[in-house]
């Protein structure tokens, strides 16, 4: 009896020391044989990165076309650059014809995963993370594709992104669906994009869910993105934005976002328990960013925004910020402010309908008057968003991304 | 050899003193390689460690910029090689057209504190080259880039120096060295100083994005145009000219940037050459940071140069601050604080930066102090 005892006990202190042996930092002689995969790829290579936790002091970099990296799954194959010294991202790619998928990128100082300027791109099943929590300390963008001309970005998760979980900046024909974004400041945000399906995502307990924006002095402005069938909910967590960009404007309780873009489709999604507004519509007036010079061909107003079939509930009852709480008081007393929150400026010549139409059963509008300072800050009445705009065509990924 | 020995005989009055060091330097003889890299630097030939000295190869030429890029304070010497008498094309804006088989090579050197400390660099000035040679003695030689231009374009290659100092390796993968760096005023600080990996390398050289293909920097016009500090009496781009290293003619006045250093010259023209140099390779309206919208070259104004610029996906590069650069007021300018900050997350430039460049920080600081305007 005893001798059976103590060898269970052995067997026990091995297992122990199996488990206790891979956590914490990541092995660090993997980054050359990487780093050497990367440098030496030609098109047509797949780099297959093992089940494993890897560690990493500089960024890593892909140039050529035509290459696949892939993983053993988001969580089990793990890049982990938390003693990143050098670089501005954990994975920097350059090229056309890329696709990543099944891999987890934590920590880096920077961008966790940043894709630039390339075309037919496939960012599948990445995890980026921060994994001690939102903090402003935090790199800026989990997954960033920048400038990409036929992308696809599907069943990926971002969390703890200092600005936005996933960000698609500058780029055309572009499907973002079924990821997951969470304690980001922005959860997901489409930038001077043209032409963006965004669906089947979950954006929660970030400071803003989906944001579709448009910025000035860049090439070119964005339009037509459909924002569908998501779950944008309780997005509450208190924006920790580096102050001066675009997202540190933010009120946290924001459902989803529209700032200065124009065709933009938000329908079928269910849209909860976000503070501030569970949709906000705003012209770049509105933030921060309006009172810097912009390029003079800017278009600054928010145009052709149609909002139907959403489910809501909740939100609109504790906004952020003393404004914001002020004019709850006023315009609801201790009841929410209605599901829409528009900042009321219309470009001359235009009026309130060619801005934003609404048939979304009983939800209203609530116009808080921006150009004139709130001054009459009141829920819509009058009908003016009664109205509807061409609805959209869905996006179809091009060759060889065709579906 | 035989020729060379010939030329000395039938040039006896003329250039024999040159022949002789020539001999007696005959460090390697260049070479291009087509496809092939080779392992060891010096199976390029153009530059030698001998004598306790590296030897610049004959037909190798030094060359200098105006205003050269910030590398953690590391020293550099330039070279360019070209085979077969083929000259580069001059370009007043873009880089000069090099004939297949250009050899560029950059050498990062600092000079010791402390002979026997190998890892304690200091912030020095440029050592002369005397009769082609860099004198070793108290210098760590670090790493040689070499871009070398192909058939296909030019390709990048980094090789570090070994401990003897006597060769260089090719190290593809690029490395971090632990050094500490003292800086003028005696104060000391620990860094880990990059030789970048072939592909960060197109990170700075694929100066049109689009293209992604590497091109030489420095090799600009504007760069290049000052007194030649190795021909002396000759501005440089005429030197070259007169060498054969450059063809095609120049319009007066060609374009020239200012000397940094050089406080005879406009703050603004030396603000903006120090910009130009550290930035433009991405901040062009064609470069890897065209996503920001921001402009550095030398003829951008307004909002893409940054002034009242708000950031597009700075992130924490903009250090709390509203705008790229608002004029009076350096301490709020984002564009500062990027040159300040050593967090790689949020520093610039990305790359090939560990310290601050505290003079380059104190020159724009100067410029955007003398601005007049307000933002907002």
């Amino acid at each position: 009896m005893r001798v059976v005892i103590m060898l269970a006990a052995l067997g026990m202190l091995a297992a122990c020391a199996e488990k206790s042996e891979p956590p914490a930092a990541g092995d660090p002689s993997y980054q050359e044989t990487l780093m050497e995969q990367l440098i030496d790829a030609a098109p047509g290579d797949v780099i297959e990165i093992p089940e494993g936790r890897f560690s990493f002091d500089r960024s890593l970099s892909l140039t050529v076309d035509g290459v696949t990296i892939r993983g053993a799954g988001m969580d089990k194959t793990v890049l982990t650059f938390a003693g990143q010294i050098a670089g501005a991202e954990g994975v920097l790619v350059t090229a056309s014809d890329f696709t990543i998928e099944d891999l987890a990128i934590e920590d880096t100082r920077g961008d966790a995963l940043k894709i630039a300027e390339g075309k037919n791109i496939v960012i599948r099943r990445i995890r980026t993370e921060w994994t001690t929590g939102p903090k402003t300390e935090n790199g800026a963008y989990g997954i960033y594709p920048v400038q990409i001309e036929n992308l696809l970005m599907e069943d990926s998760v971002a969390i703890g992104a200092s600005d936005a979980g996933l960000y698609i900046g500058q780029s055309k024909n572009v499907v973002i669906r079924n990821n997951r974004a969470e304690y980001n400041v922005a959860g997901i945000e489409i930038e001077n994009t043209t032409g963006a399906d965004v669906y089947g995502n979950v954006a929660t307990n970030n400071t803003g869910g989906i944001l579709v924006f448009n910025m000035p002095n860049l090439k070119i402005p964005g339009a037509r993105t459909r924002v569908f069938d998501n779950a944008v909910y309780a997005n509450n967590t208190k924006n920790f934005g580096h102050k001066g960009t675009p997202v540190a404007s933010i009120p946290a309780g924001s459902g989803v976002v529209i700032n200065s873009n124009d065709q933009v489709e938000i329908f079928n999604n269910d849209i909860r328990d976000n503070k501030t507004a569970n949709i906000i519509v705003a012209s770049i007036f509105s933030s921060e960013l309006g009172e810097g010079d912009m390029q003079a061909d800017f278009d600054p107003y928010p145009e052709g925004i149609f909002i139907y079939d959403n489910a809501f509930e909740g939100g609109g009852d504790n906004p952020d910020g003393l404004d914001l709480q002020a004019l709850k008081i006023a315009i609801a007393g201790l009841g929410a402010l209605p599901d829409i929150l528009w900042d009321g400026y219309v470009a001359p010549g235009r009026t309130p309908s060619d801005v934003l139409c609404v048939q979304n059963g009983d939800a209203m509008v609530v116009n808080v008057d921006g150009p004139n300072g709130n001054a009459h800050a009141r829920i819509v009445s009058d009908g003016a968003h009664d109205c509807a705009f061409e609805k959209l065509p869905a996006i179809k990924l091009m060759e060889p991304l065709a579906e | 050899m035989t020729l060379n020995r010939l030329l000395c005989l039938l040039l006896l009055f003329g250039l024999t003193a040159a022949c002789g060091r020539e001999n007696e330097n005959a460090a390697a003889t260049p070479s291009f390689y087509a496809a092939e890299n080779p392992a060891a630097l010096s199976d390029w030939g153009m530059l030698a460690v001998k004598g306790g000295a590296l030897r610049i190869s004959y037909g190798v030429t030094v060359y200098d910029l105006a205003t050269p890029l910030f590398s953690d304070y590391a020293l550099k010497l330039r070279t360019v090689w070209i085979p077969g008498g083929a000259p580069a094309a001059y370009d007043a804006k873009d880089v000069f057209d090099f004939p297949i088989g250009t050899v560029i090579t950059k050498t990062f050197y600092y000079p010791l504190t402390e002979n026997e400390e190998r890892n304690k660099v200091s912030a020095g000035k440029d050592h002369q080259i005397i009769d082609s040679a860099l004198v070793l003695d108290g210098l760590r030689l670090i790493e040689t880039r070499i871009l070398v231009r192909r058939a296909d374009g030019w390709d990048a290659l980094p090789y570090v120096w070994n401990e003897e100092q006597t060769e260089a390796t090719l190290k593809r993968t690029g490395a971090v060295l632990p050094l500490t760096l003292r800086r003028n005023d005696g104060r000391e600080e620990m860094f880990g100083y990059l030789v970048p990996n072939a592909n960060e390398c197109t990170g700075c050289h694929a100066t049109d994005a689009t293209a992604k293909a590497i091109e030489p920097i420095g090799l600009k016009a504007r760069y290049l145009n000052k007194p030649s500090s190795f021909a002396p009496g000759f501005n440089q781009l005429d030197h070259w000219l007169a060498k054969g290293l450059l063809t095609g003619a120049i319009a007066a006045p060609a374009p020239r940037n200012a000397v940094w250093t050089d406080k005879a010259e406009p703050l603004a023209a030396r603000a903006r050459a120090y910009l130009d140099i550290n930035c433009s390779h991405c901040h062009n309206p064609r470069g890897a940071a065209d996503t920001s919208g921001l402009n550095l070259e030398p003829d951008a104004e307004g909002p893409a140069l940054g002034i009242c610029k708000t950031p597009i996906a700075a992130g924490g590069g903009t250090g709390g601050r509203a705008y790229g650069i608002v004029p009076g007021r350096p301490n709020l300018s984002i564009t500062l604080f990027r040159m300040e900050t050593t967090d790689p997350g949020a520093m610039m430039p990305e790359l090939g930066r560990a310290v601050t460049h505290e003079e380059g920080v104190k020159l724009i600081a100067e410029w955007i102090a003398a601005m007049d305007g307000a933002c907002g």
